[in-house]
């Protein structure tokens, strides 16, 4: 697909700004004749409205409703097939590797913070260094836990999921189109 | 407060009016108004200044001036405020940015009525949202009326409607002339305005301790009068077990509450990807836990500095803290530092009064229009009649908000804002992640978790002491008061979430396969998102 050589390459801010600028742009190429455009039974509107054009052009032109029926499942059928695909899976698996552990992690690590300082503040007020006392600590612990929780989770998405998901992201759009023209 | 205070104040509140009229009129100059321009901005802010303008929507004049009095006030139990606030959006971050950005299109609803049968999902959803949109409006509304009231002097009750009614009245005109771009402008300047504000002041106040912050927790809590104590918890929320559940309940409320906001969400619309939601998030998470580490010093400074008794003498309940700290730090009342910087503070704060009054104004006529008008109507809008629907929402909203405000001038704005959050982590939050992650969700599952939510947390504050029953109460006159806990989170959270699955196993219906794979698919890949 030639949508490849737009793709980020993980890297700093920069490339990563252009591959955010692609992104946002893509609907809008989509809108030119002949090339991506798709109607998605998703919106009641045109689904890509950059700027005013949208407004021109109006809602996605109408169809007959026995047609529309039919291309709605057929992009129906398109989503549960990559639903099933390998690729989809194993994004959804580093998701969630990522993000079950941590969510489970810092929620626990809160409650118990709050349930702590409000059920035993003796333990809470012992000192540590000078005036700085274990709740302090853990106050200034749970800033600091979510600064780097934070900066884990841009690096993991950014590394292991961004570029397999627009991948998937082009080559589902990509079926979804194929769908439609198939069944029209 | 002498009158140069006032007038400094007030120059400097009237040229960010002017500034932020002369944005809106600016960005709202040949544009059509389409619903993607009207409620999205166009979709194309950068990851930075989406970061800012989340960060200028969630800083509230509460964290501002409300945080640092507690602190000031009581010591270690207003940290917790900060650490609640910041933790939050972890939540925000992990499961819900990345999500919403790729499944909707302008509000919550979307995200939810992509899988379910539409009309009755839309209804409760958006019902929802707007209830906690107007619970949070009055909490700010009634916090600009209390400010005029301490910072420039006019007790009055007449300066004090006035003042709901002007902020009201603007921020009708920044959403329904400006839409989104116009109030994401006035939320980045807002939020510039704010953190270098707060620095300038922190700044001054390490300076003052000569940089050493275990000197300034020590004399803080010497002139506090409470010792050691003043730096554990248990001042404000130690005592009996009615406070201790009252505080978890907050605790819940605030760090599950964040993430079903309609005008945090709304924020992550502007932006063209996932990717860019994912680094606004990344932006606003710098800026809103400096912001409250910031706060935490402010709040023992004016401990240290000005000390408890001078606060509370100014207002009982610690919101003046920070205006006399920077009164101190720029050289004492009378001199030209002082007035200078205790003006800015005060402009600040109505400043950012402004802009999330704006912001929240705009989602919730966004959930009016897009969500309980388009539903109800039950015909094709165009796409203009609906930005139409959503400027005289504002305005409807503008008016209820203002009327609101007035009646509810004696309230407590924490806890107003508290109740915001329990109503948006009941409401809001379970039906959201059912959405996106539970493969058997149905729609009768998804009305009951708005509704089951919903309708307790605003049932369990009527029967709260909040309402009735105590000297304190809105009603101090009867007593109806059968739920002792002031913030209904601790019970009507789990109900919430108990009321979605509940709905779900005894539904008929069978949960939608292809529709839960396009949900799943699209959240996580951000194909076909807009």
């Amino acid at each position: 697909m030639h949508y490849s050589n737009g793709r980020p390459g993980g890297g700093g801010g920069g490339p990563e700004s252009t591959a955010d600028q692609y992104d946002g742009c893509a609907p809008s190429a989509a809108e030119t004749p002949g090339s991506l455009r798709y109607d998605d039974p998703w919106y009641d509107a045109l689904a890509s409205g950059w700027g005013e054009s949208c407004d021109a052009e109006g809602p996605v032109a109408a169809v007959p409703p026995v047609r529309e029926e039919r291309e709605r499942r057929a992009a129906a059928d398109v989503y549960l097939e990559v639903q099933r695909s390998a690729a989809f899976r194993e994004v959804r698996s580093r998701y969630r590797r990522f993000v079950v552990p941590a969510v489970a992690g810092f929620f626990a690590w809160y409650i118990g913070y709050v349930v702590t300082a409000t059920t035993a503040p003796g333990l809470m007020g012992r000192p540590v260094a000078g005036a700085v006392n274990v709740a302090m600590i853990a106050g200034l612990g749970q800033f600091l836990s979510t600064f780097l929780l934070t900066w884990a989770y841009a690096r993991h998405a950014r590394l292991r999921r961004d570029r397999a998901a627009l991948e998937l992201r082009w080559e589902t759009q990509e079926l979804t189109r194929e769908a439609r023209g198939g069944a029209s | 407060m002498t009158d140069n205070h006032q007038t400094l104040a007030l120059l400097l509140f009237s040229a960010f009016v002017a500034v932020t009229l002369g944005i809106t009129t600016w960005v709202s100059r040949n544009r059509q108004g389409s619903a993607e321009e009207f409620y999205a901005g166009g979709r194309l802010f950068t990851p930075m200044e989406n970061g800012f303008a989340i960060a200028g929507d969630y800083m509230s004049a509460a964290s501002f001036l409300g945080i640092s009095g507690l602190i000031a006030l009581y010591g270690y139990d207003g940290m917790l405020y900060s650490v609640g606030f910041l933790v939050a959006w972890l939540v925000v971050l992990f499961l819900v940015a990345e999500l919403v950005r790729n499944c909707g299109r302008f509000t919550l609803a979307d995200v939810v009525a992509a899988r379910m049968s539409e009309r009755p999902v839309r209804i409760a959803a958006g019902t929802s949202s707007v209830t906690v949109s107007v619970l949070y409006l009055v909490a700010q509304m009634v916090g600009a009326g209390s400010l005029v009231a301490l910072l420039l002097g006019g007790t009055s009750e007449a300066a004090q409607a006035w003042t709901v009614v002007g902020v009201g009245a603007l921020m009708v005109i920044y959403v329904s002339l400006g839409g989104m771009r116009a109030t994401t402008w006035i939320q980045i300047v807002k939020a510039v305005l704010l953190l270098s504000g707060t620095v300038a002041l922190t700044v001054l106040v390490l300076v003052r301790f000569h940089g050493d912050f275990d000197r300034l927790l020590v004399t803080a809590a010497e002139r506090s009068g409470h010792g050691e104590s003043f730096l554990a918890p248990g001042l404000k929320y130690g005592g009996d077990w009615t406070a201790r559940f009252d505080f978890i309940s907050l605790g819940l409320a605030l760090v599950l509450g964040t993430a079903g906001l309609p005008h945090i969400l709304s924020r992550f619309y502007t932006v063209p990807t996932a990717r860019a939601a994912r680094r606004s998030v990344v932006w606003s998470i710098g800026l809103i836990g400096g912001f409250y580490l910031m706060t935490i010093v402010l709040g023992f400074g004016a401990a240290a500095i000005v000390g408890p008794d001078a606060v509370r003498g100014s207002n009982a309940a610690g919101n003046t803290a920070v205006p006399l700290l920077a009164l101190d730090l720029g050289g004492g009342a009378g001199s030209t530092g002082g007035t200078v910087l205790f003006a800015i503070v005060a402009a600040v704060a109505f400043a950012t009064i402004l802009a999330v009054v704006a912001g929240i104004t705009l989602a919730s006529s966004a959930s009016v229009a897009h969500d309980l008008y388009a539903s109800l109507r039950r015909r094709h809008a165009k796409p203009r009649s609906e930005v139409a629907v959503a400027r005289t929402a504002a305005v409807g909203i503008g008016v209820v908000a203002i009327a609101l405000g007035l009646l509810a001038r004696d309230l407590n704005v924490a806890f107003l804002v508290g109740l915001a959050f329990a109503v948006a982590a009941s409401a809001n939050l379970p039906v959201l992640l059912y959405s996106l992650f539970w493969r058997g969700f149905t729609t009768r599952g998804a009305v009951w978790a708005v509704y089951g939510g919903l309708i307790p947390a605003l049932v369990l504050v009527v029967l709260s002491p909040v309402v009735s029953g105590s000297p304190e109460s809105l009603f101090p006159g009867v007593d109806f008061q059968y739920f002792p806990l002031q913030n209904p989170g601790l019970v009507s959270i789990p109900l919430g979430f108990v009321a979605g699955w509940l709905g779900t196993v005894t539904s008929a219906e069978d949960p939608d396969e292809a529709r839960h794979a396009e949900t799943e698919v699209r959240s996580l890949t951000g194909a076909g998102a807009v």
